[in-house]
């Protein structure tokens, strides 16, 4: 498998590690709240559309979401963590 | 107080030949990591260009005589050889000269002998002189830029010299046999 480093182009897979669902990278605000307990604990599992976070390690350590599809398995597109939409599917209400 | 010897590096274990090819040590240089500051990556990239050199893009180089800037991550770069005052208060500046091990890699199989060790088409059509990218050797991490037509250089870091020097020396000879081979 090969993903999409915006920044260095197609690597091998083994320069990345995964860090599961992007959402992981919304941490809340402050001290310890419920909040802390979802973003460790709690996620979506859909079946389609989902994001996940992956840090190009053995290369230019950017922080990568990449959207996949969990029925087709297709990798739609890869974004660097600093650049995308803010707000994204599955944030903490 | 100690008297500490100063070494390089690979020192003892470079340079190491196998058919055709050299992998030697590079002149030890003052390395410093270079990250703009907020809103002053246009006024880095001019300070950088009244040395001779400029911002590096992405996978991207400049070279002026003895000095280099490689690109080298998201916003951050490594400038070899000149005093980077000149860019104080313009980026973050780290001093990372005794942190890297650097190596040279040239000769008619160096391509053949990386391509047993880094997961990049190192190919000239691909990978063109002034390139760079960072990527593995092996397990290590590494720093790659092509400086000529057959000619590499490498950067891993400097506690992990032994290592890289045994992983290229075992990839060149085996370049080296398979040749003779024909």
């Amino acid at each position: 498998m090969r993903l999409n480093c915006p920044l260095c182009g197609d690597r091998d897979l083994r320069e990345f590690t995964y860090y599961g669902a992007s959402v992981y990278a919304d941490r809340p605000e402050g001290g310890w709240s419920e909040a802390w307990d979802d973003l460790l604990h709690l996620r979506d599992n859909p079946a389609g559309e989902t994001n996940d976070l992956w840090y190009h390690e053995l290369g230019c350590s950017a922080w990568i979401e990449v959207s996949r599809n969990t029925v087709t398995h297709a990798i739609s597109d890869t974004r660097l963590l600093a650049e995308r939409k803010p707000a994204a599917k599955g944030a903490k209400a | 107080m100690a008297s500490l010897i100063e070494i390089t590096p690979c020192d003892g274990l470079l340079p190491k030949i196998a058919g055709g090819m050299v992998l030697s040590e590079l002149p030890f240089a003052h390395i410093a990591s270079v990250a703009p500051l907020k809103g002053k990556t246009r006024a880095l990239g001019a300070a950088l260009k009244a040395m001779g050199l400029g911002w590096p893009g992405p996978g991207l180089s400049r070279r002026s005589g003895d000095a280099v800037i490689l690109w080298s991550g998201m916003d951050q770069a490594f400038l070899i050889g000149p005093d980077p005052a000149p860019l104080q208060g313009l980026a973050a500046l780290t001093d990372q000269s005794d942190g890297w091990a650097r190596m040279r890699l040239k000769g008619p199989g160096a391509e053949a002998a990386l391509a047993r060790l880094v997961p990049l088409d190192l190919r000239a059509q691909v990978f063109a002189e002034g390139q760079v990218a960072r990527s593995g050797l092996n397990h290590m991490m590494l720093h790659i830029c092509r400086s000529g037509p057959d000619a590499f250089d490498l950067m891993v870091f400097r506690s992990m010299a032994g290592s890289a020097v045994h992983e290229l020396h075992e990839a060149m000879e085996a370049v080296a046999a398979r040749t003779m081979i024909g």
